[in-house]
């Protein structure tokens, strides 16, 4: 049983007219931990993709030079997503790139932090950098996984008003 | 879906520039028209009004029929959109956090029965 509930909500900072997110977590289990859950591919697969859509694992070599691909999605709509595992620094820091095949002009550049607090937790950061404001602005609208045809649709439903 | 992906285009784009950002700035706090605004910046009229029709292209701006001022009116909602956008991405990456949550928590007691 769990009486990790006095974890802190993923906080994001997505400040305007600069190209990067931060999302910052805070996990009930040591980095080397919360590291391999990010790293092997079994239980990377386990987390990462939301329960109601299905989860693809392609390709996985999770070592600095390494690259990935995977895919998720619902019926015939299925998102593609790849990247190269740009540096694998155990048990502290992963550096990759981030593309969505249907927009594969569009790179993020994703560092993620893992430092360690005191009892044996860890604070994930994960800032995600795109190439420019706009394509910063459009990965949030996007909320790269279900949500990018939604998102368009809202706000073309909006635009249309007037 | 080229249509959709090209008006969220001409409103990013529209808000890439720094002068226009702090035109939509300016008109979060009321309406303002275009001599107001130009005074504030170092610019024409001229290119202060080009910097309208961009944000009035994008649907982010809309000006009255009020001949004599034709204040300028920023549509709040095009950036409650955004507000909700980051709402969003924030809550799904804590639903995958709350499943990383779950691994960690079964990888724990498990070890634990092994251990036992």
């Amino acid at each position: 049983m769990s009486t990790s509930t006095t974890n802190p909500e993923t906080t994001i900072d997505a400040p305007a007219g600069v190209p990067w997110i931060d999302l910052t977590r805070e996990f009930d289990a040591p980095p080397e931990r919360v590291f391999r859950a990010h790293v092997e591919p079994e239980l990377f697969a386990r987390w990462i993709g939301p329960r109601d859509l299905t989860f693809r694992l392609d390709e996985w070599d999770a070592r600095t030079g390494g690259r990935w691909a995977y895919a998720s999605g619902r019926g015939d709509e299925v998102y593609e997503f790849y990247g190269s595992f740009h540096e694998i620094r155990e048990n502290e820091r992963i550096v990759q790139t981030f593309t969505f095949r249907g927009a594969p002009d569009a790179v993020a550049l994703e560092i993620a932090t893992f430092e360690a607090l005191p009892g044996g937790r860890t604070r994930l950061v994960n800032r995600s950098i795109g190439s420019s404001v706009e394509e910063r602005d459009a990965m949030v609208a996007s909320g790269m996984e279900s949500g990018i045809i939604a998102g368009y649709e809202k706000l073309d439903a909006l635009l249309a008003e007037d | 879906m080229a249509q959709p992906d090209d008006r969220l285009s001409r409103v990013f784009s529209a808000l890439a520039d720094p002068t226009r950002r702090d035109i939509v700035a300016r008109l979060s706090n009321g309406d303002a028209t275009l001599s107001e605004l130009g005074s504030s910046y170092d610019v024409s009229l001229q290119a202060v009004s080009k910097h309208l029709k961009v944000l009035e292209d994008a649907g982010l701006v809309s000006r009255s029929r009020d001949a004599q001022r034709r204040p300028v009116h920023l549509e709040a909602e095009v950036f409650d959109l955004m507000t909700k956008w980051i709402e969003r991405y924030r809550q799904q990456a804590e639903e995958r956090y709350q499943r990383l949550d779950r691994l960690l928590d079964d990888q724990e007691s498990t070890s634990e029965r092994g251990a036992s």
